[in-house]
């Protein structure tokens, strides 16, 4: 008899140290990207945040609507609170019902950002853009758009894309002529599908595909691509720490938001709107782009921005220009199945 | 049982030479000689055992021969034709190891074929081969098995097959019982033994037991520092040991020590500290004044009655009485040592009992006198 | 003798019983940590995932309605207006609800547009006032796709509570709208070939990491002590560098500008630079390295236990050092080797951080896309079937690895 209750005494303790751990008072959590960014993030508003009396603690994830969902399943808590998400999980997630709808009179109001970072669940932190990368110490006649990325004859040479369909579908129909502004229009028809593969044939050979955003760069400074897609961040990151030469053509790159979401698991909710409401002032939001090239989302924050920063940011009106967001619920809508056309493509000879 | 041959060591034929160490030298880092001026004569068809402590050179010496291990120095010769540097694979020696080193992954009958297949001796013959070497030591019937399924005794004898089968002049056997028990040993040393007698084959037998030294061989070879102490037939290694080294080592025996106080006729009179005087056979090398070690083997030594009137008589007083079955082992004070030891006869014994003063008596033939060493 | 024998039967066996429970509780309660682990870690997940891998009760719980009445269809006759009206009021109440996304994402993986189909047919339905005259109209007039038969199959598939439609598509097979069992399009046919290309690279790794693992395995174990806990500490090495720092490390060497295509081109082996990395080469290279640990560790176990005499006997017989290597050392290896082996490729199946970080395109394994199933696009059903998919392969595989080596044989250490 003793020895039974000893048992179920090791198990209960054992299930305890899950339980306990998540039952316990716990500081608001808010969840980001990690490295650099979040680095950045820290410093902005983490702990000024913190300065203010808060009681949060930040973590960081590897994106994925998949662990938020194993996060929210059950409707207990699972330990996170705030969340920035890629828009695709912002609106997956929001359909879902995952996602605090979030009341705007709490964080100042949907009129304060700008129209694309206002959703029902998600408030906009950041604007980043895919955009054609070079090394301007080895090309001195700079591309002036996707159409260039896919001419071998002038730029001879390896060129690097994103592996997988996303992204490069838009890029191959921007290079084949096809406005900005109907890349979906077109992709939505399976002629325009086609279309976009047979753009990309043309350069099979020459293509290398990265997977993470810390590669592109690695790639143009060895040498090893001429011309890339980047993150416009990491650029600009590389030429300021790394004091590189490389260069972006804003022309025809595709941008998409980062946003804020709270977790409808949380029970920290006053906590968490107290935290979006402060990431998302101007006075806060404008020192940013200091650390890192993203465009901010409050339509006051580019006013108190170094104008000697701003040709470096997506949100520039003239960055903006030709630029076309990158569309979640076709994304959504067709992911699946164009990454295993991508993949049999790559595979076919 | 076998009489042991003191004169001539060669069992048939005539003291024909098969291997020769000529001034043979070995060190394994440049500083220590683990075997020095190594001259040894193997005579084709006899036994013989290398013997010595561990570190002693015996297992270099054999390895040498086998060709695992290099002459640092000096050449070997077998028949005549110098294979220093002949790969052991062309020496065409059998060799029976320790573990019996029975390849776990074949059968018996596949063990046995082994050296024969390599030699590409053809099928037919190599499984009469096979078929001989399982009859000859009594395992056929289990060719089809496998090592591990075998009792220690009977790897050990498929090991030994396996060495004879190839019918090599020599075979070479490293402590090859080292790992059976007593029993099983002792058993095992007499097969070896006749199977030896029965192919005429030579064999050169490497151990650090005496006992099995003294059993199985022709000629031992004491080893020790690298050296060969003494080779000999058993009998005269027992009975007229050269050193005080091989005097020890081989068999159980009674150190006296004193000075040589004068030597003739091959016997040597010995006094020793309290006065009192041993004669005993000379030894090689024993000089008149120069301190002297009187080896005495404890079962030649008469107690009581039987001291009789021998040369050698001196008293002692007994401290311990132990019953052994086939003798009696007494400890005795006497002679200045009080660990002097005796083996008696059980029968007649019934007044040796402790503190018991008796006569002790020996003759000189019994004692040998040697130069004390270091 | 004769006390125990009248002793009453029962009282015996009763003491035995109480002894033995005692004891056997004594054990359980030593294995119990370990036992609950497992579970928690192994067998629960596996089981998950197979569940996952036939279960379908997404669309079950928002539709009830539609999903029984779809359920019941037979598949072959024009759906009626029963199961229209169902499906509509469905979609209504669950476009009202917010649970719509859930239905809707289910259906997209079947049906091209199926997410905008439902989920612009929620939209308008939420509009919708009252019981339409005819669902049937109701619902054709906001999208004709209603109307079609592959639609109703596709519903009538997700319907659950059973499904094989994810096992179907990852062995690259669906349903089509007869509902008979047909290929996927070529451009969707992928899976098989994954699992084909999963196999190859695991047992080139396998092969190579024997190979190269052997000699090392050797080295290590036949070398002076101190030597032998220098060269382990350099063979487990890559263990103490992360895999990113790693597979860095190879795409720096590897690289067109690297310094092995700077070494060839130096040396006129080639003239302009080679393809290294980002393709198989580079994955197998990578896979390589990081895997060689896992064969060279039992081969070093195994060759350790085996006595030098084995060799030294086999030469004494007359054997040709390389003929006793090949003939009595290498057959003594194999339990070491094959236990290597099937470690290495077991783990090679499972990678897919390394190819994707030093592959190209058309290197990415089965895991690659278990791992896209997860986490990026969240189709868990399919991820599921994936595994199911590489488990039995593997499963399988160990089947006929063990009739070739024989289990007996393998020895980890």
């Amino acid at each position: 008899m003793k020895r039974k209750m000893l048992f179920a005494a090791s198990v209960l303790a054992g299930a305890g140290l899950f339980a306990g751990a998540v039952l316990a008072e716990r500081p608001l959590t808010v969840v980001s990207w990690g490295g650099a960014y979040q680095d950045a993030q820290k410093a902005v508003y983490f702990e000024p945040f913190k300065a203010t009396g808060a009681n949060m603690i930040d973590e960081s994830w590897d994106g994925g609507v998949g662990v938020l969902r194993s996060k929210v399943q059950g409707g207990t808590d699972s330990g996170w609170d705030v969340v920035q998400v890629e828009s695709e999980e912002l609106q997956i997630g929001c359909e879902e019902g995952m996602y605090v709808e979030l009341d705007w009179d709490k964080i100042g109001g949907k009129d304060a950002y700008l129209p694309a970072a206002v959703s029902d669940c998600g408030v906009g932190s950041i604007v980043y853009n895919f955009v054609l990368g070079y090394d301007k110490d080895k090309i001195k006649d700079a591309p002036a758009g996707w159409a260039d990325f896919f001419d071998t004859a002038k730029y001879p040479g390896k060129r690097a894309l994103r592996q997988g369909p996303k992204t490069n579908l838009e890029i191959a129909l921007i290079a084949d002529g096809v406005a900005p502004a109907d890349v979906y229009k077109e992709l939505a028809t399976d002629a325009g599908v086609d279309r976009a593969f047979k753009k990309l044939d043309t350069i099979k050979k020459d293509l290398v595909w990265w997977k993470s955003g810390a590669q592109p760069p690695q790639f143009l400074a060895s040498g090893e691509v001429v011309l890339t897609s980047v993150y416009n961040g990491r650029i600009d990151a590389a030429n300021r720490t790394d004091k590189r030469n490389f260069g972006i053509q804003w022309n025809g790159s595709l941008f998409t938001l980062d946003s804020w979401v709270i977790l409808k698991t949380t029970p920290n909710l006053d906590q968490a709107y107290a935290f979006l409401d402060f990431a998302g002032k101007a006075e806060n939001q404008a020192k940013l782009p200091d650390a890192i090239a993203y465009g901010v989302t409050n339509k006051g924050a580019t006013a108190l921005i170094d104008p000697a920063r701003l040709p470096d940011l997506p949100t520039a009106p003239e960055n903006m220009a030709n630029a076309v967001q990158i569309s979640d619920s076709f994304w959504i809508e067709n992911i699946d199945k164009l990454t295993e056309r991508f993949n049999t493509w790559a595979a076919a000879n | 049982m076998r009489e042991a041959p003191t004169d001539s060591p060669v069992s048939s034929g005539g003291p024909e030479c098969i291997v020769r160490f000529d001034k043979v030298d070995k060190s394994y880092d440049g500083r220590l000689l683990v075997v020095q001026g190594l001259d040894l004569d193997i005579l084709r068809g006899e036994f013989l055992t290398l013997l010595g402590p561990s570190g002693s050179g015996k297992t270099t010496t054999l390895m040498m021969l086998a060709g695992f291990e290099a002459p640092t120095r000096g050449s070997i010769l077998l028949e005549g034709a110098d294979i220093t540097r002949t790969p052991p694979h062309r020496r065409g020696l059998g060799m029976v190891f320790q573990n019996y080193a029975l390849f776990p992954h074949m059968t018996v009958a596949e063990n046995l074929a082994f050296p024969l297949e390599v030699r590409r001796v053809g099928r037919a013959e190599t499984e009469a081969a096979v078929a001989r070497a399982l009859d000859m030591v009594r395992l056929t019937g289990y060719g089809e098995r496998r090592p591990i399924q075998l009792s220690g005794g009977q790897q050990q004898r498929v090991a030994l097959a396996r060495a004879l089968v190839f019918e090599p002049k020599l075979v070479l056997m490293d402590e090859p019982l080292g790992a059976l028990d007593k029993q099983l040993r002792e058993h095992m040393q007499y097969e070896i033994k006749h199977i030896h007698e029965r192919l005429g084959v030579t064999v050169v037998y490497v151990t650090h037991d005496q006992g099995e030294a003294l059993t199985m061989s022709d000629r031992v070879a004491v080893f020790n520092d690298g050296r060969i102490q003494q080779i000999d037939a058993p009998r005269t290694i027992y009975e007229h040991p050269d050193t005080a080294f091989v005097a020890q080592f081989i068999g159980e025996n009674n150190r006296i020590e004193g000075k040589v106080a004068m030597i003739s006729e091959g016997l040597a009179e010995v006094v020793l500290a309290d006065g009192a005087r041993v004669v005993a056979e000379a030894g090689p090398g024993l000089e008149t004044g120069a301190d002297a070690l009187v080896s005495l083997r404890p079962e030649r030594i008469a107690v009581g009655e039987a001291a009789g009137s021998a040369r050698n008589r001196h008293e002692g007083t007994i401290s311990e009485v132990i019953y052994h079955g086939d003798h009696l082992r007494l400890r005795i004070a006497a002679l200045g040592r009080d660990d002097f030891v005796v083996k008696a006869p059980v029968v007649g014994a019934e007044h040796l009992r402790p503190g018991a003063t008796v006569p002790l008596g020996w003759r000189p033939n019994d004692g040998r006198a040697l130069p004390l060493d270091g | 003798m004769a006390d125990l024998t009248t002793l009453p039967d029962g009282d015996l066996a009763r003491d035995l019983k109480r002894a033995e429970r005692r004891r056997r509780l004594t054990a359980m309660m030593l294995v119990a940590p370990l036992f609950l682990f497992l579970l928690v870690s192994f067998v629960l997940p596996i089981g998950d995932m197979l569940r996952r891998s036939v279960i379908d009760t997404e669309v079950a719980e928002v539709w009830p309605n539609a999903a029984a009445a779809a359920a019941a269809w037979d598949r072959k006759s024009e759906p009626g207006e029963a199961l229209f009206a169902a499906l509509g009021r469905d979609i209504r109440t669950s476009a009202g609800e917010r649970t719509i996304a859930t239905p809707a994402r289910r259906l997209n993986y079947a049906l091209d547009n199926g997410r905008s189909l439902v989920l612009g047919t929620g939209r308008a339905l939420k509009q919708l006032e009252g019981e339409p005259a005819s669902w049937r109209a109701t619902l054709l007039a906001e999208n004709p796709a209603w109307g079609e038969r592959m639609t109703w199959i596709a519903l009538a598939d997700a319907a659950g509570p059973l499904t094989d439609f994810y096992l179907l598509t990852a062995t690259d097979l669906m349903r089509d709208a007869n509902d008979d069992i047909v290929s996927r399009p070529p451009e969707r046919s992928l899976y098989l070939q994954v699992l084909g290309r999963t196999f190859l690279v695991s047992f080139t790794v396998t092969v190579l990491c024997v190979l190269l693992g052997f000699p090392v395995a050797y080295l290590v174990s036949n070398a002076p002590e101190r030597v032998a806990n220098l060269l382990l500490i350099l063979v487990l090495l890559p263990f103490w560098t992360s895999l990113l720092v790693r597979s860095a490390a190879w795409i720096v060497l590897l690289q067109d500008q690297g310094i092995v295509n700077d070494i060839l081109q130096a040396l006129h082996v080639t003239s302009e630079p080679i393809r290294l990395i980002f393709n198989r080469t580079g994955v197998v290279v990578a896979m390589t390295h990081v895997l060689l640990p896992f064969v060279i560790m039992p081969m070093i176990a195994t060759m350790k236990s085996i006595p030098p005499t084995y060799l030294r006997a086999a030469i004494s017989l007359g054997a040709h050092p390389a003929v006793a290597f090949v003939r009595v050392y290498l057959p003594q290896t194999v339990p070491g080797v094959a236990a290597g082996a099937l470690l290495v490729f077991i783990m090679a199946l499972g990678y897919y951080v390394t190819p994707a970080l030093v592959g190209g395109a058309d290197d990415q394994m089965l895991a690659y896309f278990i791992a896209f199933f997860t986490t990026s696009s969240a189709n868990w059903g399919l991820a599921a079937a994936l595994g199911v998919i590489l488990l039995s392969a593997t499963m399988l595989l160990y089947v006929v690895y063990a009739r070739i080596v024989g289990m007996g044989r393998v020895k980890l250490g």
